[in-house]
């Protein structure tokens, strides 16, 4: 099952590399498996004060890699859902448990979750990210080592989860308790940075559906994350995307799964309630 | 072994000798450069007239200038990717003088208020600049008017 899906990924980066096509934020329909409809274009959140409609990125890319997401035997991301699955089952860790020891429903009983994540956790005592939630498990529960926040093992476990709520809309909370660190999420897009002095605003807000050289730019929402990108053949976290984006406009980024990003995960994450979760994208 | 790093060791001498002689003529620094209220600035940032071949590669640089991310430039064909974010600069010297053109270089954010432009030469004011570019501009002062003569043969 992998290897053929490597050696085709590896001509689809080929394709994908060599073709260039204008491209603009077209009104297509994205249909996964030409049965799973997918809400990629929708009025924006009330919150939302300078957007009327909100887009997936899938909408910016080219018709190349749009249809990689199409078909889930096409999609590269999925080899790496395959190996969550096989993950789910070992045995790691003092207590001598593996994910499907506890969650004996299946990966299944996550339906719904990667929706309403991050949020905000009263154990916790703050925002919490799935990349959180799988830690715990690993830590408390397994007595096994935590992961990295970005290392494949997490990035496909949050693939594997995040799959489960694939055509359901985003919808974090903002209000109650989540409310301080939704202030802090927006504060911090809104704030230019770096030696460009750059805010996410200044490029996902006032300029998306515009090249910036050779890049065309999206609104940056995260409901196709985690996201596997051509550029580096894996998936990538949502914070690993932000840190990307900040040091592209030489800001020092803040660390991945420090409390300022998961504040700004769950600002951005609130300028997509009402996109569809995708499950596993493909982007460039 | 020993010859390559005296080579490198050579090759960095010669241009901090550079620098230093471009500073030394009468380089002003990013925080005394005189604006007027439009954002102009009238005065050379260094006294050397600007070399408009060398603007030219330093324009679509994408490490330097890299203007070419947000403007197209119809008198450079030789690159792909032109962005759209900023207006074309085709023409742009005749809708703007020398002293303008010098200050939206030197600090947009003077003529165009909340520009997304950045400002090429300037030092302060940063948030959470990357620490290898703390106290940096983007480009040297020689480098704004070697652009600068560049773009003033931008004419229609
Ligand atoms: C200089 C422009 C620029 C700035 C500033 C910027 N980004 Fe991006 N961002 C991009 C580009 C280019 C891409 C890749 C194309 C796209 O999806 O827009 C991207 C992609 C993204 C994506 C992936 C979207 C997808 O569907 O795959 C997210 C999420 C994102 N950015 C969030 C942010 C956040 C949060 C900030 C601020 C911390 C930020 N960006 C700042 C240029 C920028
Ligand atoms: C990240 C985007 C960006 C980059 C990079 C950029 N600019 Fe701009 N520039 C703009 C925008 C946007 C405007 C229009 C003013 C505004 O609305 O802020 C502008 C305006 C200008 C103008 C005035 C044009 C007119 O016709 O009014 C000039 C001249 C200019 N830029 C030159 C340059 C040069 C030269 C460089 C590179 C050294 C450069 N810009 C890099 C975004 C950019």
């Amino acid at each position: 099952m992998i290897k053929p899906n490597l050696q085709r990924v590896a001509s689809i980066v080929t394709v994908a590399a060599l073709t260039f096509s204008l491209n603009a934020a077209v009104a297509s329909d994205l249909v996964i498996n030409e049965e799973i409809s997918l809400t990629n274009e929708t009025a924006a959140p009330a919150h939302l004060e300078n957007l009327t409609t909100i887009y997936s990125g899938w909408n910016f890319r080219k018709s190349e890699t749009q249809s990689l997401q199409m078909d889930d035997f096409d999609n590269p991301g999925m080899i790496f859902v395959d190996q969550a699955i096989d993950q789910w089952n070992v045995v790691e860790g003092e207590a001598g448990k593996s994910c499907a020891a506890c969650h004996t429903g299946g990966v299944e009983e996550f339906a719904g979750l990667r929706a309403v994540l991050p949020r905000y956790d009263e154990e916790a005592g703050g925002i919490q990210s799935m990349e959180d939630y799988i830690n715990e498990c690993r830590t408390d529960r397994m007595q096994a080592d935590a992961w990295k926040w970005s290392e494949s093992k997490m990035t496909a476990m949050t693939a594997l989860i995040g799959l489960q709520s694939r055509g359901m809309p985003v919808n974090v909370a903002i209000d109650g308790d989540a409310a301080e660190a939704w202030e802090l999420g927006k504060e911090i897009y809104y704030q230019p940075v770096g030696q460009l002095d750059m805010a996410c605003a200044s490029c996902h807000e006032d300029n998306y559906n515009t090249y910036i050289r050779a890049d065309f730019l999206s609104q940056g929402q995260t409901n196709g994350f985690p996201a596997y990108r051509l550029k580096n053949a894996k998936l990538n976290s949502i914070h690993a995307r932000f840190k990307g984006c900040m040091k592209n406009i030489r800001a020092t980024p803040y660390k991945e799964g420090s409390d300022e990003f998961r504040a700004l995960e769950l600002y951005v994450a609130s300028r997509g309630n009402g996109l569809s979760v995708e499950g596993t994208s493909v982007r460039n | 072994m020993k010859r390559k790093a005296f080579l490198i060791i050579g090759v960095t001498a010669a241009f901090a000798a550079m620098a230093t002689a471009q500073t030394t003529a009468k380089t002003i620094i990013p925080d005394d450069v005189v604006f007027d209220e439009y954002g102009a600035v009238a005065m050379s940032l260094t006294g050397v007239a600007g070399d408009a071949a060398n603007g030219r590669k330093l324009f679509a640089n994408r490490k330097l200038g890299n203007c070419l991310a947000c403007h197209v430039n119809s008198e450079i064909t030789e690159q792909a990717f032109h962005g759209e974010v900023g207006p074309s600069l085709d023409g742009v010297a005749d809708r703007w003088n020398e002293a303008e053109l010098r200050g939206i270089l030197t600090n947009s954010k003077n003529t165009f208020e909340g520009s997304i432009m950045p400002s090429f030469y300037r030092t302060s004011g940063f948030t959470r600049p990357l620490e290898k570019f703390e106290g940096k501009s983007i480009l040297a002062a020689q480098d704004v008017e070697d652009i600068l003569a560049y773009i003033r043969t931008l004419t229609e």
